[in-house]
């Protein structure tokens, strides 16, 4: 049996007195698009974040490719392997869109050259990023807008073009936070349909989100989340199919 | 007495004794460019250090981190705006600094370490500014809390802190006018040495006056300049600017 690309262990985050995550143990293999859905406030997004340590987990443990992040002291370079997209894009408006995709990917390959005392200059790296950048703005078909900067985007655009800047570090999972949720009805689908592409190739994928019908579509496993805990899991036929769990019954009844 | 003075001389001769005698005017630019000397480090040592105690109390407040720094860096703030800038120059040149003999590098020293804990102020609040997801992406793409921090943090809140800063600026150049309570030659400083020589005040005060405007108005003329190289990139961003900051200049601490 391959080992969990990401695997939680019993993991626990309380904001003072309030727990928000109670207990949730899962792994993830690679190749798996795993959908997490829940009422609000079931701690569905705290989770995601406790994933790469955007939130510090309260008890509990998280491997990814079996290191232990919690205490890691590398946590910077399993984070470039850990794309994650926001539901409020947060592309950095001071840069224009082509700087936004290449400053990170710049910054560690940078890093790295110091590291190892590698040839290449600053100037090449850069060029080197800024043609892989072209052709990840050509594949979602904005590569006339490399040069502006985000203020002028649309809300679909914008999270296209994070989507893109998290491909950029070559992730080895995506991590979606409610990706549609700020946008836009109209322009929801184009968001949907380049993630449905992700999968599609083959990426590891871990969305929450409450477009239900993605789930159905996309998702290889659906995780319910209510009350900081993991209410039911399961293939999505058999969670939108036939789900047994009431609350998960009841949370379906109101959003389907 | 002032009527006396209007009929013994001419307005010509007032204007003579007052600049041309002696080429009294020298005095002005000399005095002019003290000034500008000691107000160009005293901003430089202002946003360094300010920026770098905003930073420092900022961390200390996102992360938990730092908070033996952070405590030092509020109890200067505390202090440097508590007390009036003329003691601390006092203090600066008759105690602390009292080796150094050259009066402007004491100036300078003091109003850049007075400006720093105003600067730190307004960063802070630029700081704070920044929406805390601008970080958290920062931080996903792998990047390190100081590189976010000099590369898209700092940016961010630089640009909605320009009001505040040159706000700042301009306070601290008419600032510098005190210097010459320790004697230091600054633009402040020469009417009152023209006038104890042809006991008239008029001329010397107006020109000096003049003068500190031209350069308040060149400042702010930099701002508009600044501010508009900024908006190009951001057409309807920058929605969080700061403004305020000290707005009168004397008698403040």
């Amino acid at each position: 049996m391959q080992e969990p690309l990401i695997k939680t262990v019993d993991l626990k985050k309380s904001f003072g007195d309030l727990t928000v995550l109670d207990g949730i143990s899962v792994d993830v293999y690679e190749g798996e698009k795993v959908v997490v859905i829940g009422p609000s406030g079931s701690g569905k997004s705290t989770f995601l974040r406790c994933l790469n340590l955007l939130e510090t987990p309260t008890e509990g443990a998280i491997f990814f490719e079996g290191n232990e992040l919690t205490n890691s002291s590398d946590l910077e370079e399993h984070r470039k392997k850990m794309g994650m997209v926001f539901q409020h894009f947060n592309l950095f408006p001071h840069l224009t869109v082509l700087k936004n995709i290449t400053l990170a990917a710049v910054e560690a390959r940078l890093a790295e050259k110091k590291k190892q005392k590698l040839k290449i200059t600053k100037k090449e790296i850069v060029a080197e990023e800024t043609e892989r950048a072209m052709k990840l703005l050509a594949r979602i078909g904005l590569q006339d807008k490399a040069n502006v900067y985000p203020s002028t985007l649309s809300g679909g655009q914008k999270q296209r073009i994070a989507i893109v800047r998290a491909l950029a570090m070559n992730p080895k999972v995506m991590l979606f936070d409610e990706p549609t949720s700020a946008l836009d009805p109209e322009m929801v689908g184009e968001v949907l349909s380049l993630m449905k592409e992700l999968a599609d190739e083959g990426m590891t994928m871990i969305v929450v989100t409450h477009e239900m019908r993605f789930a159905r579509e996309v998702s290889t496993r659906v995780l319910f989340m209510d009350g900081g805990k993991i209410a039911a899991e399961g293939p999505p036929e058999e969670i939108f199919g036939s789900p047994k769990d009431e609350r998960l019954k009841s949370f379906l009844s109101k959003v389907l | 007495m002032g009527i006396n003075l209007l009929n013994a001389k001419t307005l010509a001769e007032r204007l003579r004794s007052a600049f041309v005698v002696d080429n009294r005017w020298l005095l002005y630019f000399q005095g002019l460019g003290n000034t500008i000397l000691m107000s160009l480090f005293a901003v430089c040592i202002g946003v360094v250090l300010g920026v770098l105690l905003a930073a420092v109390i900022y961390t200390t407040k996102k992360t938990g981190k730092l908070k033996i720094p952070a405590a030092i860096c509020n109890v200067y703030i505390t202090i440097i705006r508590g007390t009036p800038v003329v003691l601390q120059l006092f203090i600066m040149y008759f105690i602390v600094l009292v080796s150094v003999k050259n009066g402007i590098v004491v100036g300078a020293v003091t109003f850049g370490l007075n400006s720093a804990a105003y600067v730190a102020e307004v960063a802070r609040a630029g700081l704070e500014s920044v929406d805390e997801g601008q970080m958290e992406a920062g931080r996903s793409l792998g990047l390190s809390y100081s590189k976010t921090m000099f590369k898209i943090i700092l940016p961010q809140a630089f640009r909605n802190i320009i009001p505040a800063l040159f706000n700042e600026f301009i306070a601290l150049v008419k600032e510098t006018s005190v210097a010459g309570y320790v004697g230091i030659l600054d633009l402040g400083k020469v009417p009152g040495l023209i006038q104890s020589r042809t006991f008239d005040y008029l001329f010397p005060l107006l020109f000096a006056s003049l003068l500190y405007l031209v350069v308040v108005y060149l400042l702010t003329l930099v701002e508009k300049l600044i501010e508009k190289q900024l908006a190009k990139s951001d057409k309807n961003g920058g929605k969080k600017i700061i403004t305020g900051g000290r707005k009168k200049c004397k008698n403040r601490s």
